[in-house]
This record gives structure tokens, C-alpha cells and sequence, in this order.
């Protein structure tokens, strides 16, 4: 075959080994260490995953591994071999014959990892116009029997396309198809499916898993310990640098004995029941805020509590394809969220579940049927009439830093947020915004930062807190936490269910993601390619779906496959 | 391990993706063609609307358009002369009279004779058009050549390289066109002597000073935008993603980032070829060079009302046809319009 690798190793001989590797950023005198000395080792055919959230080091190792860490990075190893070769002391020059050839990598962001103005086939050629001498005839026909081995339907007409004209999961498969054209001896995969839907995750990981069973040696990245159980062999638990535990997956994740790793298996939400708290108590509402927000709730109680705060009946939306063909987005969905529950929605990308939640929000108008807001009309109001009830409903976005002004320090987010900031005093509006701060668990110290300068969760925080503000009886969440880590992750859901308790707030909660849905949600609706196909009581539709979709949707869905650990710790 | 053992080959990939092929391109052509029907309307407005503009705004211009029929502001022509001449011109009827007619004449093509050369619009700036595309075509493609190299030479350096490009680009970027004509005549004509001061004569020395005139500002301006973009493109994870694989560096930048570095650029160069049009006023002035410019600046003068109209009407007719070949070159060059 073409690749240059065909000389098998000893069976004992591990092909990557890594001691004490350090890296740093910065000058060889004032260098920030990223990495504190960690070890790992991975055989043929076996698959070691490191896990940690962000900032642990995990990609930064994996980039090292084929001497992309930066420009900047100081690196320091007692042993960096792959395949008995030291890797140390390699040359630019030596480091592009190993990349591609020796060591094959999947880029963390397969959305953006294939140069959108060259047909896939180019990009998946290269590995092979750089280490071969194969004609390009050749290399035509290799790169088509790639695409097939990654499945990619139609190979033919694919290799012709570019990365705008894919899906993302092609996308992916394209990058791992690139990735293993020369067959390399170990294959790196950087959170190889974090923003796939859950069918195309499982798909991809099997396609992974036979990559592994070919007897490639498989580095998995990831912050996901339900993905990594699947495919690992060991595992190695990262944390600001450190390796804070490795051991095989089934011991790690059956019997984690560091208490970070405990805490990352608590914090995941899968079948853990509603109102489980997830992180260890902390950054939830003060005592007193219990205090004053039970007075406030008191006097502010509206409605009549057994209708439903929002309905929607038989809601419709088209939109129109760029050629002037009609798209249906949304058909004949219906659904009722009660007050002080919570109703999941959940779907694969273009389902329609974020074109619901703008319809809901009165941000879309819908073709037909309609949306109400307790008990009233809402969707049929014009805009100036909706205005004034804006403050019943609010939202929360995936992406909090894109919904704030970055030119606005945190006070001004949240009192532009509170519907009478008009007439209140300076002093009193300053008042209001420490309340909505420490009502989400955050210091009033943030109130002078600017968005920019706040880390994931606490936007999240000021996200949650802002749609706090003109005290609402409904909260639209839009994947409110799929950008965040873990153990953030945990404490965001603990403080959504909390404030939920203390507000009698409802939720209409939309996410991709299975384990969340499950854990927050009292009922949920299944949504696919625009269509409600099933609706119920969350516990029902989890043990037992009636529909066909929401089997594969749940099978597809990786969860960790353990004694629950929830009663150790 | 092969990797026919996992999935079987294609029997025969080529004969297959040549007929894909084929209604790939025709369904991206039926595209490009209603693109161009909308666009040709669009610009049929704007040829209008510049053509009445000008129209209205030439007699808002002082002075009587009789001098230039009878040769110039000192002329002695008696009181019944001048009538003569309004009347076989048709100054006398009402303005909108005068309007409809001029329109009329121009739908067919018919731009009407040069009050002071006595000879056809069309066939005066004809004789002039083909001087001033030169001009503007030879610095644009010597713009390109210049942007291109500074953007690759500064986007793959150093810190230093990068500051020099910076520097370079917003110096010339910012430089007037009478300034550095007047300079290079004195460096290279004056100083030196290698080069002519004008550029009547025929044959390439001539030019080449004309056309670094026009070209170094606007090179300067291309090479800020195409340095951005390939900066972004060589930062970018499908450039990690490539380097990756094993790919050079120079490699890389000419594969990869040249492309996104020239999208922005071709889009520019529409607007830079107007822009050129009327940077060739002062430039065929400077170095005494036959042209739509200068015919211009003549015309003004004199008030030869009929060339006036006749170069607004050419030029924005030169800038709708640019702007439109931009567009389509961009849509060709970026697949992503094309699916859009």
C-alpha cells in the first residue's frame, strides 16, 4: 500500500510514549506553565481518551504531540517517541514528514476545518500529494475510496463539493478521511463530535471505534465522559495540567477515586432525576435573597395558576429557499407548559425547535395558528401592543457573550433589563442589579466588568440574571447550556431549577442534548424536521417511546453505563 | 492495513463525476444568468439617472454654451450671431424640450457634436478611451501584482515584516496622485533621466511612470484588505487542520490563503477601476498624456457642454460594466455565493 508505515511494531512496544511532558507559553524566562509533567502511553489498536474542561491542557498536549503547540510554547519532555523515534529534537522539516504520514489529526471544530473554497477532494488529496508520489489520477481514486471507507454516501459527487455544501457530520467524516489517508499509526481526535447532533456523534463513533479495531492507536480528546466511555480503553483525567487520575474506563468511571473525577461523573444531568442537585452546594441564591424574593413573590402573583402560561396550537412557519422554493420549518406543532414546570424540546439541528422558540418569543410571527401568553392572546397582537407584556416572557441563548453589548459593563446589561429603569433612582437601580447578582450566585464586585472579561458561566450567570429582571412568569431557554463545561454545566441547571422553585417560574427549555432534557424537564415534545412526533410526561417518553425516531434518538445518545456514583461522595 | 478491506471501490468513479459534473455547472450558470438580467436593468436605472443629473446640473454651470459654439469666451460675435446659433442648436426651446430630446439621441446612441471640435462626441472620446483603459487597466493589474506580494511577504514574516507591510500599505495608501507624479517626473526625468517626464509618445517608457502613479496608492490600499484576510485565513482552523497533514508554510499560504486573500480584493477592484478613471484626470494632466481625463478637464473649461455629458455618461456606463464583472468574478471565485 501507499503508506510508509507498513513495518509492524513489536506488539509491546507502545507507538506513542509520553513522560513528563511540560509546556509552557511565553519566553524561556517568563514562561506561564500550561502543562506540570504528565505521562501516558498508547499501544496499537488501543484507545487512551484525556478528559477535562477547558483550560485543562488536553489540546494543547494534543498539538504538541505533532509539534503544533505554538509559536510561543516551551516545551520540556523526558520522552517523546513515537514508535521508539524521539520527537524532541525534530526539525520543521522532520515534523511535516511525521504529520499526516506517522500521525493523523482531527481538528477539534469540524465546522470550520476544511477550507470552504476547495472541493473536499483537494483537501483530502494533500495528505497524499505531500508524502506519495502517486500521479493525481491516482490520488483521485484513493481519495474516493476513502470517502467510501468513511461512509460518505455517493463519493463520487462528494469529492467534488465543498465544505458549505456539507452536512456537519460529512464535514467530520471528511476531516477523518484526510486524517487517515496514509493509514498513521496514531490517529489524534479532538473532541471529535461536540457539535454533532446525537445520531451523527454515534455514527462518527463507530467509524472511530473501527479505525481502533484496524489496530491504529487512537488519542481521544474530549470533555464528554459519556462519548469517551464508549470508545476508550483508558482513561486519563486532566486538570489544570495535571493528570489527576488514569486507570481503565471501567475503573475510572466505575470507581473514580480522585474527588475531581467524582465531582466531573456527578455534574453529568443523564438519568439523573429532576431536582438531583448536580455540583456541590455553593453558588445557588443567598439566604437573603430567599427572604426578599418570598415577600416579592407574594405580592406579585398573577393569574390563574391552573391555566397553562404558554400555549401554542397548531403553529406553522415557511420560509423560502434561496431558488424561491417553499421550506417548511415548522409544522403543526402544538404544546402547553404549565406554570412552574418546565417543557423540554428537543430535536437535531434544523428540527425547528429554535424557530418554536422565536415564534413563542413573538420575535416570528407564525402562517398559521397561534400562541398564548397566560390565558391572552399573544402571537395575533401587533408589536406595540405585545410590548408592554414583554416582561411576562424572557430568554436565555447558547451564546450569552453574542446577546450583550460588549461595550457595556454589567450594570447597564442589567438595568437596561429591568422594565421600570426609567424612574428609578441611580441608587436604587445600583440596588436592583447587586439583588439580580446575588439572586444568580455572583459577587456584586462583577457589576463594573465588561462581558468580555467574564468567564463562561458567570456570562451565563449575567445571561440568566438579566432575563431575571423584568420578573418573568416564563423563561425561554435556547440551549442554554451547550457551550459549557461540565462541572458548569451542573451548577448553571442547579441554578435554573433553584430560581424555578423560588419564582414559580415555567421553562420552555430547547436542547439538543438528551441528558440535559432529561433532567430538567417535567414533559417533553420530540421534534423532527419540523413536526411534533412525540409528546408526553419526560419519565414516560424515556422508558418507553412510542415512536420509532425517539428510539434511535435515544439509543444514539452515549451515557455512561455505570453504577450510579450519586450516593458515594 | 488496506482499505479495500473495509469497504469495496467504486467500478468506475470518472465516468460518474463527469456527468455530475456537467449539471453542476449548468444549474450554477441558469444562477449567474438571472444575476446578470436583474443586474443589466439595475444598471440601465443608473445610466438614467446619471445621464438627467448631469444633464440639469450643466446648466446650473455659469456662462453661455454660445461661447464655446463660437469658439471661446473672447470671441466678437454680434448679438444676431449668438441668436443664430441658439436657434440651430435648440438652446431656445424649453429646458424639458431639451431634455427629451438629449435622451431621445442617447437611447440611440447618439452622444451630438462637440460644441468646439465640431466633430462627434462618440468618435472624440473614442479616439480618447482606448488611451485612459490602458492607463487604468496596465495600474490596476500593477496594483494587484504589488498587493499581492507585499500581502504574501508581510502575512508570512515576522513582527518586523508585518510593521514594514503596515507602514508601507498606509503610506501609499494615503499618498495624492498629483504629489507622486510630480515626484517620480523629478526622480526618474528630472534626477535620473531614465524615464520620459510626458507621455504623449507612443511605446511602453512612456507609461510606466502614469501607471505607478495610479497603481502605488491603490496597491497600498489592496494590500491592507488582502493582507487581513490572509492573516485571518492562515490563523484559521482548516490552516491548522492543513498544516496537520504536513503542509509547508508556502505551501499553505499559496494554496489556501491566497484565495480568501483575493475574494475581498476582486470585490474592490470594481469600485478601484472608477476610482482610477478619476485619479486619470490628474494623471493624464501631470504627464501631458492624451485621454478621457484630460479631455475632460479641456471640456470644462470651455464649457463644451455635449463632451461633458457625453464623458459622465461613458464613465458611469465603464463603472456599471466593471462593477458587474467584479461581482461575477467573485461569485466565481467564492463558491459560497454561488450556493447562496
Amino acid at each position: 500500500m501507499f503508506s510508509p508505515n507498513d513495518t509492524p511494531s513489536t506488539q509491546n512496544e507502545p507507538i506513542i510514549t509520553v513522560r513528563d511532558l511540560k509546556i509552557a507559553f511565553g519566553s524561556k524566562t517568563q514562561a506561564t506553565p500550561i502543562v506540570h509533567g504528565i505521562d501516558f502511553e498508547i499501544h496499537a489498536g488501543q484507545c487512551l481518551a484525556i478528559v477535562g474542561e477547558s483550560g485543562s491542557g488536553k489540546s494543547v498536549t494534543a498539538r504538541t504531540l505533532i509539534g503544533l503547540t505554538g509559536a510561543n510554547a516551551v516545551i520540556q519532555a523526558q520522552t517523546l517517541q513515537l514508535r521508539g523515534k524521539d520527537l524532541r529534537r525534530n526539525s520543521d522539516r522532520a515534523w511535516r514528514k511525521v504529520r499526516g504520514a506517522d500521525i493523523g489529526y482531527v481538528l477539534q471544530d469540524a465546522l470550520v476545518s476544511l477550507d470552504p473554497l476547495r472541493p473536499i477532494g483537494r483537501e483530502i488529496a494533500d495528505s497524499l500529494r505531500i508524502h506519495t508520489n502517486l500521479s493525481p489520477a491516482a490520488r483521485t481514486s484513493k481519495v474516493l475510496e476513502l470517502l467510501a471507507a468513511v461512509g460518505i454516501p455517493e463519493p463520487e459527487q462528494r469529492i467534488n463539493q465543498r465544505s458549505g455544501e456539507l452536512s456537519g457530520g460529512l464535514r467530520q467524516r471528511a476531516l477523518i478521511a484526510a486524517a487517515i489517508a496514509l493509514d498513521p499509526a496514531l490517529l489524534i481526535a479532538d473532541e471529535p463530535t461536540t457539535a454533532l447532533d446525537a445520531t451523527v456523534q454515534q455514527q462518527i463513533l463507530d467509524l472511530l471505534a473501527e479505525r481502533k479495531a484496524a489496530g491504529t492507536a487512537l488519542l481521544l480528546i474530549s470533555h464528554d465522559l459519556a462519548v469517551v466511555g464508549q470508545l476508550a480503553d483508558r482513561i486519563a483525567v486532566m486538570r489544570q495540567g495535571e493528570i489527576v487520575e488514569t486507570g481503565p474506563t471501567a475503573q475510572v468511571l466505575g470507581n473514580p477515586q480522585h474527588e475531581y473525577t467524582q465531582r466531573l461523573l456527578r455534574a453529568v444531568p443523564t438519568d439523573k432525576p429532576r431536582g438531583t442537585r448536580l455540583a456541590p452546594a455553593g453558588a445557588g441564591i443567598s439566604a437573603r435573597q430567599h427572604a426578599l424574593i418570598g415577600a416579592q413573590r407574594a405580592k406579585s402573583e398573577t393569574g390563574d395558576p391552573t391555566v397553562p402560561v404558554l400555549v401554542a396550537q397548531n403553529l406553522r412557519k415557511t420560509y423560502r429557499n434561496p431558488d424561491g422554493t417553499p421550506r417548511v420549518a415548522v409544522q403543526n406543532v402544538s404544546f402547553a407548559l404549565n406554570r412552574g414546570q418546565t417543557l423540554g424540546i428537543v430535536g437535531e439541528s434544523g428540527s425547528g425547535k429554535s424557530t418554536v422558540a422565536r415564534m413563542a418569543l413573538g420575535l416570528t410571527a407564525p402562517d398559521a395558528g397561534d400562541v398564548r401568553l397566560l390565558g391572552l392572546p399573544w402571537s395575533t397582537l401587533s408589536e406595540k401592543q405585545r410590548r408592554p407584556q414583554r416582561k411576562h416572557i424572557t430568554s436565555i441563548y447558547q451564546d450569552p457573550l453574542g446577546s450583550f453589548d460588549p461595550q457595556w459593563d454589567v450594570a447597564r446589561i442589567l438595568s437596561d433589563a429591568l422594565p421600570d429603569s426609567e424612574s428609578l433612582t441611580r441608587s436604587e437601580r445600583r440596588d436592583e442589579v447587586i439583588r439580580l447578582l446575588e439572586t444568580v450566585g455572583l459577587d456584586a464586585s462583577l457589576e463594573a466588568r465588561l462581558p468580555l472579561r467574564l468567564s463562561g458561566g458567570q456570562r451565563q450567570r449575567i445571561a440568566i440574571a438579566r432575563a431575571l429582571a423584568p420578573g418573568p412568569e416564563v423563561i425561554i431557554c435556547d440551549e442554554p447550556v451547550s457551550a459549557l463545561d461540565v462541572s458548569i454545566q451542573a451548577q448553571v441547571l442547579d441554578l435554573l431549577d433553584e430560581l424555578q422553585r423560588e419564582f414559580k417560574l415555567s421553562y420552555l427549555f430547547i436542547s439538543h442534548d438528551l441528558g440535559v432534557v432529561q433532567h430538567v424537564s417535567d414533559e417533553i415534545v420530540v421534534m423532527e424536521a419540523g413536526r411534533v412526533v412525540e409528546a408526553g410526561r419526560t419519565t414516560e417518553v424515556f422508558s418507553n417511546p412510542a415512536e420509532e425516531y425517539t428510539r434511535k434518538l435515544l439509543a444514539a445518545a452515549p451515557r455512561l453505563h455505570t453504577v450510579p456514583i450519586g450516593e458515594k461522595a | 492495513m488496506s482499505l479495500e478491506t473495509l469497504n469495496p471501490t467504486p467500478s468506475n468513479p470518472a465516468a460518474v463525476s463527469e456527468t455530475t459534473d456537467s449539471t453542476a455547472s449548468s444549474s450554477r450558470l441558469t444562477s449567474v444568468l438571472r444575476l446578470s438580467g436583474l443586474r443589466i436593468l439595475g444598471a440601465a436605472g443608473v445610466l438614467w439617472a446619471v445621464a438627467t443629473l448631469a444633464f440639469f446640473a450643466m446648466r446650473l454651470v455659469p456662462g453661455d454654451p454660445v461661447d464655446a459654439l463660437l469658439g471661446g469666451p473672447g470671441n466678437n460675435a454680434t448679438e444676431e450671431v449668438r441668436e443664430l446659433t441658439r436657434e440651430l442648436n435648440g438652446l431656445n426651446e424649453p429646458i424639458l424640450l431639451q431634455y427629451g430630446a438629449y435622451l431621445g439621441k442617447l437611447v440611440t446612441g447618439d452622444l451630438g457634436d462637440s460644441y468646439q471640435l465640431r466633430e462627434p462626441v462618440a468618435q472624440v472620446l473614442g479616439d480618447q478611451l482606448g488611451n485612459t483603459l490602458v492607463l487604468a487597466i496596465l495600474a490596476l493589474a500593477t496594483a494587484w501584482v504589488l498587493a499581492l506580494g507585499l500581502a504574501l511577504w508581510s502575512a508570512r514574516g515576522g513582527r518586523t515584516a508585518t510593521l514594514v507591510g503596515n507602514l508601507l500599505e498606509v503610506v501609499s495608501a494615503a499618498v495624492p496622485h498629483f504629489w507622486l507624479g510630480s515626484l517620480l517626473i523629478l526622480v526618474f526625468s528630472v534626477s535620473l533621466q531614465w524615464l520620459p517626464a510626458t507621455s504623449g509618445a507612443p511605446g511602453i517608457n512612456g507609461l510606466i511612470l502614469p501607471v505607478l502613479t495610479l497603481a502605488i496608492p491603490l496597491a497600498g490600499f489592496l494590500g491592507q484588505v488582502m493582507r487581513e484576510s490572509m492573516l485571518t485565513a492562515m490563523n484559521s482552523p482548516f490552516a491548522i487542520s492543513s498544516r496537520a497533514r504536513g503542509e509547508s508554510e508556502v505551501s499553505l499560504s499559496l494554496r489556501h490563503a491566497l484565495r480568501h486573500a483575493a475574494l475581498p480584493a476582486i470585490g474592490l477592484s470594481g469600485w478601484a477601476m472608477g476610482s482610477l478613471i478619476s485619479g486619470a484626470v490628474v494623471v493624464e494632466t501631470v504627464f501631458a498624456r492624451p485621454g478621457i481625463g484630460r479631455t475632460l478637464l479641456q471640456s470644462v473649461l470651455v464649457r463644451d457642454v455635449p463632451v461633458v455629458l457625453g464623458v459622465v455618461v461613458l464613465v458611469a456606463a465603464i463603472y456599471i460594466i466593471v462593477t458587474l464583472l467584479s461581482d461575477l468574478a467573485e461569485r466565481l471565485a467564492d463558491p459560497r455565493l454561488r450556493a447562496a
